[in-house]
This record gives C-alpha cells, sequence and structure tokens, in this order.
C-alpha cells in the first residue's frame, strides 16, 4: 500500500436516538440536511477539500442508508487508486468478535486498517457535525507545535459548556486537563470532536488500553490518559458555524440558520463546496401564483403552493391552495391541496393528503416519518379555516 | 438492453442559424432547460436503452464539449469495456480539392466502427431532442426485417419547426419511398429525425461507398441516398421533438419545458436525462422574490422578480430586477432594477443596475458569453 501523511478515521456509528423516528431506520450520519446533503456530506467534503484522500468510516448502528450513500464515495472525489474511502463495520476474529464499544475501541479494532498507510498522524473524526474546516491547516498547527495530539475546539458560552467536554487550557493553549460536561467549568473551549494523533502513540494507548479495556473513549480515556502522562497535548482554536444536531429541535434549527445567506456556514462558497449524491432531477418548477419567500429549494421541487421560511428537498410536489410555514420538508414529499403545515419536520416520501392541518398549538416542532401517508387532520388544534384561505388570498394578491 | 448496438453520436449538424449560441461551442453543448447541454438527451436515451459503447463525432470547436461529457461517469459510460469515445474531426492537408464532409470525420475514426464487438449501430444526430425509447426502435427495426429504420415525426407546424430537415415520403407499409428537404411552406410533413439503426457493416459499407464514389460527403445524404436500392423502414416517435437548430428553436423548446405536461415526458419519466453533475447549493428566494411559472436550477439567489424564465445554476437576481419570458445561463448576473424581457443572456454575462433589454418573443435578443453591460 502507498504511504499516506495523514489518513481520516470518521466515526458514524453513532444512533442519535434523541432524533426520534428519523433515526429508527438510519444511522445519524446519514440523516438528510439542508435541501440536499446528509450530515456526513460536511466531514467528507472536508476532508476531500483538505485534500485528504484516505478515509476510513466506521459505521456500526443501521448502516444501509449511509452505506448506500457513500458507495464508492465518487461524489467526494474519494474512488482512488490507492486510499479512497472504505466502510469498516465491526467484525469477527477467529476467537471472538464485538460491538465497537467506544470510539476509541472503534479505531483499534481498524488498527490493521490504519497500519495499511503507515501514516505518520491519523484525524478522528465525527459524522454527525455541521461545520466546514481546513484540515490540513489544522495538520500544520499540530506540526509546528510539535504536538502529541492535537484537539479543536471551539469557543461557547459558559451556560453552554456543561453539554460538552471541556478543554482547560496554559496561554500557550497548550493542554492541562479534561472534564466532561463540567458543572462549574473553568473555560470554555468545548472539544469539537476532532482529533489528531500522532499513530504511533495513539497505537501504543490502544494496544496498551484494551488489556484491561480501559481505553474504550476518546474524551473520557485516551485523552486523560495522554494528560496523566504528561504528554503535549495541544487545543486547536476554531471559529465558525459549527453545529451537533443530536435533537429534533437543532436539526430544525439548523435547517432554519441555512435559510439565512448571510449565514457563517455559506453553502454558496464555490471554494469549499459540499458534495453529495445527486438525484437525476430537472431544475425545481415554480408555478403560476406561487409564492416563495425567504426558503431553500432545489431541483425536482415542483411548487403551487406558498412556501415561507422552509426547506424543501429534491423532488418536493406542493400543491395549490397549500401553505409551508418554517418547515423541512424532505425528499419526495408529495403536499396536496388545501394543506398548512407550520414548524414541522415531514419524513421522505410522506404523502399529505388534501385538507391536512399539521400544526402543534403550544409550539412543537412536528415529526412526520419516512414514507407516511397522513389522510386526516394531524395537528393538535385547527387553525380557522376562513382565516387560512383569508391569509393565502390576501398574500397572493400583495404578491401578484 | 441493446448490448448488441452500438451508438455513434454525429455532430456535424447545421448551425447555421443559431450561430450566436455555437460561436463558442458545437450545438452539442449549448446549455439548456436549466442545467443540460443539448446532447444529454441523445447520450441519456442510449445509455437508458442499453447502450454502453457510443462515439462522438465531433466537428469543430469541441472543447466545451469534451469538458462537460468528461470520462462519461454522468451517463454511467466509465466502462472498462467500451464506454464513451471522443473523435475529433480529421483534416487531412494532402486532399484539400476534395469537397470535405462528417463521412471523411467518420472514415478517419472507422476502426472505433470496425473493432466494436456489437452487431447493430445507431447513429443520431444531437439536435433532435426528446425521450425517446431506442429498445422500441430496435424491436421494430427487426421485427420489419429493415436494412435500415429512420425514426421520424409527424408534424402539423414545418411551417414554423424543423427548418430545412429532411423530410420524408412514407409509404403506406411503413417503407420510406424517398426524402427531400423542409422548405417550410407546408404545415404537413413527416421529419427524419436523423435517427437511424442498422447493421454495422451496412453503415461501413455506405461510408465506404460514398467516399470510394465521390458521391456525398455528408452522412445524412448517403443513408438517404439507400432508400431506392434497400428496405429502409419508418418508425414513428410520437413523443414531444424539437429541433435546436435556430434561435427561435432554441428559445421556444426551453420556453416548452415551462409545459408541465411536455417536462413531465421528457424529465420525470422513468428514462432519465442525465447530466454533469456541478454540487451547487440549495437556491435562495429572499423575502422580495417573485417568482412565477419559471424553472430554476440550483445555486440561484434571487431576490427580484422572474416570470416565465429559465434560470440555470448559480444565477443572481438581485432585488428590482425583473426577468421576463427570458433565458439566463449559469453564472448570470442581473443587478438591482435592471429588467430583461425576451433576452437570452449566455454563460457568465453580467447586467449592471437599472439597465433596461428587450428583445421578441419571435427574436429574443442575445447577449454573448462573459459580456458586462
Amino acid at each position: 500500500m502507498f504511504k499516506k501523511e495523514m489518513i481520516a478515521m470518521i466515526l458514524a456509528g453513532g444512533q442519535g436516538s434523541r432524533l426520534g423516528i428519523f433515526t429508527k431506520k438510519l444511522a445519524k450520519p446519514a440523516v438528510p440536511f439542508g435541501g440536499k446533503y446528509r450530515i456526513i456530506d460536511f466531514v467528507l467534503s472536508n476532508c476531500s477539500n483538505s485534500g485528504i484522500d484516505t478515509v476510513g468510516i466506521l459505521t456500526q448502528y443501521r448502516p444501509l442508508a449511509l452505506n448506500n450513500h457513500i458507495g464508492i464515495g465518487s461524489p467526494w472525489d474519494l474512488d482512488r487508486n490507492a486510499g479512497g474511502v472504505t466502510t469498516l463495520a465491526p467484525y469477527m476474529n477467529e476467537t471472538e468478535g464485538s460491538w465497537y464499544r467506544g470510539t476509541a475501541h472503534a479505531i483499534y479494532q481498524n488498527i490493521h486498517f490504519v497500519d495499511q498507510y503507515d501514516p505518520e498522524y491519523v484525524l478522528i473524526l465525527s459524522g454527525d457535525h455541521i461545520y466546514k474546516m481546513d484540515y490540513n491547516k489544522m495538520l500544520q498547527y499540530h506540526k509546528e507545535k510539535n504536538s502529541k495530539a492535537t484537539i479543536a475546539v471551539l469557543e461557547v458560552s459558559m451556560e453552554e459548556t456543561k453539554r460538552f467536554g471541556i478543554m482547560n487550557t496554559n496561554p500557550d493553549d497548550s493542554i492541562y486537563e479534561f472534564e466532561e460536561k463540567p458543572e462549574n467549568p473553568k473555560s470554555n473551549l468545548a472539544s469539537m470532536g476532532v482529533y489528531i494523533f500522532n499513530w504511533k502513540e495513539l497505537k501504543k494507548y490502544l494496544v496498551d488500553g484494551e488489556k484491561d479495556k480501559s481505553s474504550d473513549d476518546f474524551g473520557k480515556d485516551i485523552i486523560p490518559k495522554m494528560l496523566n502522562d504528561d504528554m503535549d497535548i495541544y487545543a486547536y482554536r476554531f471559529s465558525g458555524y459549527w453545529k451537533d444536531v443530536g435533537t429534533v429541535e437543532s436539526l430544525w434549527e439548523a435547517n432554519m440558520d441555512l435559510i439565512n445567506p448571510e449565514n457563517p456556514l455559506n453553502l454558496h462558497d464555490n471554494l469549499w463546496r459540499i458534495y453529495s449524491v445527486n438525484p437525476i432531477m430537472p431544475p425545481q418548477y415554480i408555478g403560476k401564483d406561487a409564492i416563495i419567500d425567504y426558503s431553500l429549494l432545489v431541483e425536482g421541487c415542483i411548487i403551487y403552493g406558498n412556501i415561507k421560511n422552509s426547506v424543501l428537498f429534491y423532488g418536493v410536489n406542493v400543491a395549490k391552495n397549500s401553505k409551508v410555514v418554517d418547515s423541512v420538508i424532505m425528499s419526495n414529499v408529495i403536499i396536496e391541496e388545501d394543506v398548512y403545515i407550520e414548524k414541522a419536520i415531514i419524513g421522505e416520501g410522506a404523502v399529505i393528503k388534501k385538507g391536512c392541518r399539521i400544526f402543534d398549538e403550544s409550539g412543537e416542532i412536528t415529526l412526520i416519518d419516512i414514507g407516511a401517508v397522513i389522510e386526516n387532520t394531524y395537528q393538535k388544534k385547527k387553525p380557522d379555516e376562513d382565516n387560512l384561505s383569508k391569509d393565502i388570498q390576501k398574500e397572493g394578491v400583495a404578491n401578484a | 438492453m441493446l448490448k448488441n448496438v452500438q451508438g455513434i453520436v454525429n455532430l456535424s449538424e447545421n448551425e447555421y442559424n443559431i450561430k450566436r449560441l455555437s460561436d463558442v461551442r458545437p450545438i452539442a453543448s449549448i446549455p439548456i432547460a436549466g442545467r443540460y447541454r443539448i446532447i444529454d438527451f441523445v447520450l441519456s436515451n442510449m445509455v437508458n436503452a442499453g447502450i454502453q459503447n457510443v462515439g462522438i463525432y465531433t466537428d469543430y470547436n469541441y472543447r466545451s464539449l469534451i469538458d462537460h461529457t468528461g470520462n462519461g461517469k454522468a451517463w454511467d459510460l466509465d466502462r472498462k469495456n467500451d464506454g464513451l469515445f471522443v473523435f475529433s474531426p480529421s483534416f487531412n492537408p494532402s486532399a484539400t480539392n476534395v469537397p470535405r464532409g462528417d463521412l471523411h470525420h467518420i472514415y478517419a475514426s472507422i476502426d472505433f466502427l470496425k473493432n466494436s464487438k456489437q452487431e447493430y449501430v445507431l447513429v443520431s444526430c444531437s439536435y433532435m431532442i426528446g425521450n425517446i425509447d431506442y429498445k422500441k426502435v430496435y424491436a421494430q427495426h427487426k421485427k420489419d426485417k429493415a436494412d435500415i429504420t429512420i425514426v421520424y415525426k409527424n408534424t402539423d407546424k414545418a411551417d414554423v419547426n424543423f427548418e430545412k430537415c429532411y423530410t420524408l415520403n412514407m409509404g403506406k407499409t411503413g417503407k420510406i419511398l424517398s426524402a427531400g428537404i423542409n422548405m417550410g411552406h407546408k404545415k404537413d410533413a413527416t421529419i427524419s429525425m436523423e435517427m437511424y439503426m442498422m447493421k454495422k457493416e451496412l453503415l461501413i459499407d455506405i461510408i465506404l461507398d460514398s467516399i470510394g464514389k465521390g458521391k456525398h460527403c455528408y452522412l445524412n445524404d448517403a443513408i438517404n441516398d439507400c432508400i431506392n436500392n434497400l428496405v429502409v423502414m419508418g418508425y414513428e416517435h410520437e413523443g414531444y421533438v424539437k429541433c435546436i437548430n435556430s434561435i427561435g428553436a432554441y428559445y421556444d423548446a426551453n420556453m416548452d419545458f415551462l409545459d408541465t405536461s411536455i417536462a413531465k415526458e421528457i424529465f420525470y419519466s422513468e428514462r432519465k436525462i442525465f447530466t454533469k453533475i456541478k454540487d451547487e447549493s440549495p437556491t435562495f428566494y429572499s423575502h422580495t422574490a417573485k417568482v412565477d411559472n419559471s424553472l430554476v436550477a440550483n445555486g440561484c439567489i434571487i431576490k427580484g422578480t422572474v416570470r416565465n424564465s429559465i434560470l440555470f445554476r448559480r444565477v443572481n437576481v438581485e432585488e428590482g430586477a425583473v426577468i421576463e419570458n427570458s433565458i439566463i445561463m449559469q453564472n448570470g448576473n442581473i443587478m438591482s432594477n435592471s429588467s430583461l424581457h425576451n433576452v437570452i443572456l449566455d454563460k457568465s454575462v453580467t447586467i449592471t443596475a437599472n439597465k433596461d433589454l428587450r428583445g421578441d418573443m419571435k427574436a429574443p435578443f442575445i447577449v454573448d458569453k462573459n459580456k458586462v453591460i
């Protein structure tokens, strides 16, 4: 095999159970996002754009959709002669087999995969975060500092610190302490789950730790052990958009964030494109009398209704006199006539029949399952019918 | 699936009336319908019928075509066996006295035909766009025991469409009796779609014969000349077809796709139309966007008004700008308070603020590639 300076290992086995029905059938990194992407597209595109051509993807939970999506990696230019993308699922050996017990254990199980490329450095990534980052710059920093391990960190507000692993640093950004979800934080530098390790050192820790099963996790086990041994570990400060869409609320929020053209993620930037699998669909058709207000739409949509502050995926059909507000509508959803949808996430391929009202009075996000057929009014409170049609008429006139 | 058929796309096409758009590229790579190029239709039709060995015989100026096709990946033609081949035109300076046409180009790369494993060949132009099932053409060709099957379209608009295309005189049994040219003086006509199914050996014969006798320069003429001697049958294509051989036809074809029944037939059929992927972001519509009866590709930012128009990828429409009955190709930038009516903007055109450009439906105003107005 060809020697590589650095290879990436993406942890993509997470279940993401707080995403409810959307992760019942697929792993969290495969959850659709932003009109045409799946969450894992962001790290894969970051790798590709950073010039990393060898990527291992560690899968475990419901990998079918994820494997289908990744294929041989062509959308990210990762179909390479030497390296490219490899999905790594847990496996059996002669004597035993086991699931990945944790993030570090998953890498331990695949030491032979990494060794094939004899890399100097290994980049550990999480497949369920949304951000754009040049890993090559981080590697330069790692080398400059002569660091043994470098952890990308993000400044978060003090209130948020209890949701993250927090790095306590010296003035030169070397890390002296790691605290998981601290009650009384000393710093606000949160770990982004992005690590660069010197492979030789990391491998030693993984092999030693396996003897007493004490090195299952990077955050909980490996990093504290390294700090204990007085190794040089540095924090790499990242500024920019970063989001862990762990919950339904954050998934909805992240989609809404994206609508704003000034958002710091800036998907429109053609120097750092986010690549994905492209279905074969014609341009979106905006029919007569359709109203599209502050929304994101992609190819294959056919719209006759009224779309406001929403994100629509490929091939969504919205019939006339229907209104979609503050919602995320995933691929190939059919919305028939006279439908009203507010603050909802509609799963792939769902059909919303004529006259349905999808709406939650308490302001909660309504979720519609993948492929569901909604025949009857679904909401917890029925908005005033007259007002609704008047509302649509009024706006229709105003926009004519 | 037609594994026993190889495809030939012949790009020697009459560009006289579409020069403004084909000056920088062949007709085959003129952008159309928001995200496609003309050649996508024939390539997709071939691939959808299972043809896996496709040769494109270019005429000239084919840089943008190669840029578009690459190794054929978008059409699944990046094959180990067979796949996509692009042939340059041959200009042999030692034979300048001989009038030259596409027959000589094809002859120069005739090994592609001679060495292929397939028994049959489907020859097609690129500028007749539609969604055609070549499997049916092949089935009828076999059933008819024809030497050559020509795909045709019956039209009642020959006075405005298919200008200077070949017409066919059909016998009662589907046999073709003679061929001519559509001079546009009659409404009804049977138009040859310049798509021919035949045995490969026959095509090689026709090419060598024509060059040997010095009788023809163009493949279409050479094939039409066989009507008297061989069993030449017709296959009627009943669906949509448009010949993109003039600015008017190009404009009309784009506007046709605003008709959802045509768009459904062409783009939402099981036989998909493939094209090169660009990975653009979703299109953004602002609070001020007003879009009505339009096709919009990915990567656009729309803050102005767009009516009855086609927007290609990454078009930027600023606030107060109005676009009506127009075609805006990739990377178009229409700045605030400018208005465009019946206009075709080629790729990467910028219209600065407060401009007013007007054409007519019959004679759209065209702005050349990379211009700033």
